[in-house]
């Protein structure tokens, strides 16, 4: 099968729906186990910060969002070319699954990042390079998501958003490098939020075990929408009417294939 | 017909249908100027604190007067239907987007920045601030024109166009807010400000070679609806 | 003239999850006169943008000289000339200035002449340099139809052209159509109004698809 034939297999919905559901309880158990044992390894397990004492337990959770958050927005925007490029509807639709989920996950992040700030700075809030350039990819994702519920039709409101996607991650290098030249000019001496301060190993590897579980995570989320949005999209073929419908192979409404 | 021509002769009808259209372009001026009023009446007309906060407040009021400004840029041709016709030329959509751009910049941003001086007055802006502020303003404002052109590409469809294009368009606006807005503070402190604005000439240029095609594409979107 | 103008196969497009229209095959040659119709709602609007170039929301193929459209984009839209239902013309500029324009759209040299006899075949002799705005309803449509004659086409795709225009501006446009048909160019349109032209007249009805 040549690599075109393969390609096009994997637009299809109905193939990437079966695949997927194989593929879910693999990613979903993996992605728990690591979150959850990264978690309690990082919580209970990791001796406290000579500096900043419990506190800092909070970036086995902040560090892989943003981290999660970032990688998400850039597969949305590989999704959104390859729908504009190959005319690919599969591709559509995961871009359309991704965006609630890093715009959660940025959300996450900001939050773990305010609650990481009080016991460390005092505010809620530190207007810092890192956290403000999460803030802003927050409200990219927010874009995304209102730009796409305000078309009515569902092919044009795919392709704008693709349109708006991928201008959105040609220019997060731009507004991640502007946040820092910004920051670098009113706070110079400033302690960084993950600090290019040397993090010593043992701290390291829970964070290493809750970054991959995050990923899985967002893999398996994705799966998980965009199969959700196949179901919507492809309500009208049989195979999906037999999926919602159980084994009534003798439906009554009229499918058109 | 070259396509230089062709922008020109985009870019000239644009220019014709706003000069008949009476004042409507100096609208956006007029908020500027608006709004600018009402910072000191919001945070004390204290001459030290305005100064001290003129750069930040001029540049970004003038960003948001960029963006309302950026609304109109395609939807009165998409209402009349003439926007169609642009699309259906065989020649390249490339330069005629760029016509409307400049245009559009050539009617907002360019009497933004050359009114700036008179508001930095209001704001007690230090004279060494004035000189970076309009240049700043008028350089990163043609960013503003391209950026904002892109967002109303894709929004000009819709019926709900006017707050989606600010959700969409605001955090790329950013960059130039940053550079435009220290240049000015750099201005006021007595440093060079021509790095910054170096920057955001490069901004420009990107932004001159990239976003017609963005544009170009969200138009076609927009009217295949 | 052997080659075949406009030819369309198994045209399928739908719009909401509602089928417009599917199989839907045809061909225009030059000289055909070609009338899509159909209620209301039924996709005819759909189909002249999607021939006109404007929407790619559709399946099936599209050939024009036997070449796909998507191949030959630029050359399709050489010849072919749109009229929709929108203005088409900006009200705040004159008759004269907004035909500058479009001609200027079409790579058509800065001359005036042509777009002046255009106008006075369209009646509108006199109101040249007048502000469309201070038209009436059917002077702006005829300063848009004014298009049909100062860029040249083969193939003229016009959406509902008598919209606004009254008896005799009917009967005006059925001869322009006659005449450009009988030239060797291709009409394809959509209107509710009965056709009465002195040239073969084909009808393809959608809404039965």
């Amino acid at each position: 099968m040549s690599i075109w034939t393969t390609f096009h297999k994997w637009g299809s919905p109905r193939w990437f729906y079966q695949f997927s559901g194989r593929l879910l309880p693999w990613l979903g158990g993996l992605s728990l186990l690591l979150l959850i044992g990264g978690a309690v390894w990082g919580l209970a397990l990791v001796p406290p910060d000579y500096k900043q004492g419990n506190s800092f337990r909070i970036i086995y959770v902040h560090v892989p969002a943003s981290a999660v958050a970032m990688g998400a927005y850039m597969t949305m925007a590989i999704a959104g070319a390859i729908h504009l490029i190959w005319r690919m509807k599969l591709a559509a639709m995961v871009m359309k699954a991704i965006a609630p989920i890093g715009a959660s996950l940025t959300f996450l992040a900001l939050l773990t990042g305010a609650v990481w700030g009080k016991p460390t700075w005092g505010t809620w809030w530190v207007w810092d390079a890192r956290i403000t350039s999460v803030l802003i990819l927050f409200f990219l994702y927010l874009g995304v998501i209102a730009l796409h519920q305000a078309f009515e039709n569902r092919e044009a409101a795919a392709k704008a958003c693709a349109v708006l996607v991928i201008v959105g991650a040609v220019n997060i290098p731009i507004i991640y490098w502007s946040v820092e030249w910004w920051y670098s000019l009113h706070q110079p001496a400033s302690i960084r939020f993950i600090g290019e301060s040397s993090i010593h190993p043992s701290m390291l590897r829970p964070l290493m075990a809750t970054m991959a579980g995050m990923y899985l995570f967002f893999a398996w989320a994705m799966l998980l929408f965009t199969r959700n949005e196949i179901l919507d999209r492809e309500r009208n073929t049989r195979w999906v009417q037999d999926i919602v419908c159980g084994d009534d192979k003798n439906a009554e409404s009229n499918s058109v294939l | 017909m070259t396509l230089f021509s062709l922008a020109l002769a985009v870019l000239r009808r644009d220019l014709l249908a706003a000069a008949r259209r009476g004042s409507e372009w100096s609208n956006p001026l007029v908020f500027f100027v608006m709004v600018c009023a009402l910072f000191p009446l919001g945070i004390g007309p204290e001459p030290q604190r305005l100064a001290e906060l003129a750069p930040g407040i001029l540049w970004v009021v003038a960003l948001l007067a960029s963006l309302l400004a950026s609304d109109t840029v395609f939807r009165s041709d998409y209402d009349d239907a003439t926007l169609e016709q642009m699309l259906l030329s065989h020649q390249a959509l490339y330069p005629q987007v760029i016509a409307k751009t400049l245009a559009h910049w050539l009617l907002s941003g360019l009497p933004l920045s050359l009114l700036s001086p008179l508001l930095g007055v209001l704001l007690h802006l230090p004279t060494a601030g004035m000189l970076a502020l309009m240049a700043s303003l008028a350089l990163g404002s043609a960013v503003l024109s391209f950026i904002g052109a892109i967002g109303a590409a894709l929004t000009v469809g819709l019926r709900k166009g006017g707050l989606l294009l600010s959700l969409i368009i605001l955090p790329l606006y950013i960059p130039v807010l940053i550079f435009g807005s220290s240049a000015v503070k750099t201005a006021v402190d007595g440093g060079p400000f021509l790095p910054q604005l170096a920057m955001l000439g490069v901004f420009f240029l990107v932004a001159l070679a990239l976003a017609p095609l963005a544009i170009a594409g969200a138009l076609r979107i927009s009217v295949d609806q | 003239m052997a080659q075949t103008g406009l030819e369309v196969r198994q045209l399928y497009s739908e719009r909401d999850d509602r089928v417009l229209f599917a199989d839907l095959c045809f061909t225009l040659n030059a000289g055909d006169v070609l009338q899509i119709a159909g209620p209301n709602g039924s996709g005819k609007t759909s189909l002249l943008r999607i021939l006109a170039g404007l929407s790619s929301r559709y399946q099936g193929d599209i050939l024009w000289h036997n070449h796909s459209l998507e191949q030959q984009r630029a050359d399709y839209l050489q010849q072919l000339l749109y009229i929709g239902h929108g203005a088409g013309i900006k009200a705040a500029l004159s008759p004269l200035e907004n035909l500058r324009w479009s001609c200027a759209l079409r790579g058509l040299p800065a001359d005036d002449n042509p777009i002046l006899s255009a106008l006075a075949k369209v009646g509108l002799r006199g109101f040249e340099e007048q502000a469309c705005y201070s038209l009436s309803a059917g002077q702006q449509r005829r300063v848009n139809l004014a298009r049909l004659f100062c860029i040249p086409a083969q193939l003229w795709i016009l959406d509902e052209p008598f919209t606004a225009i009254d008896q005799g501006g009917v009967a005006e446009i059925e001869q322009w159509i006659s005449d450009f048909a009988n030239a060797g160019g291709a009409v394809l349109l959509t209107t509710h109004h009965r056709l009465a032209i002195n040239r073969p007249l084909r009808i393809i009805e959608l809404g039965e698809h």
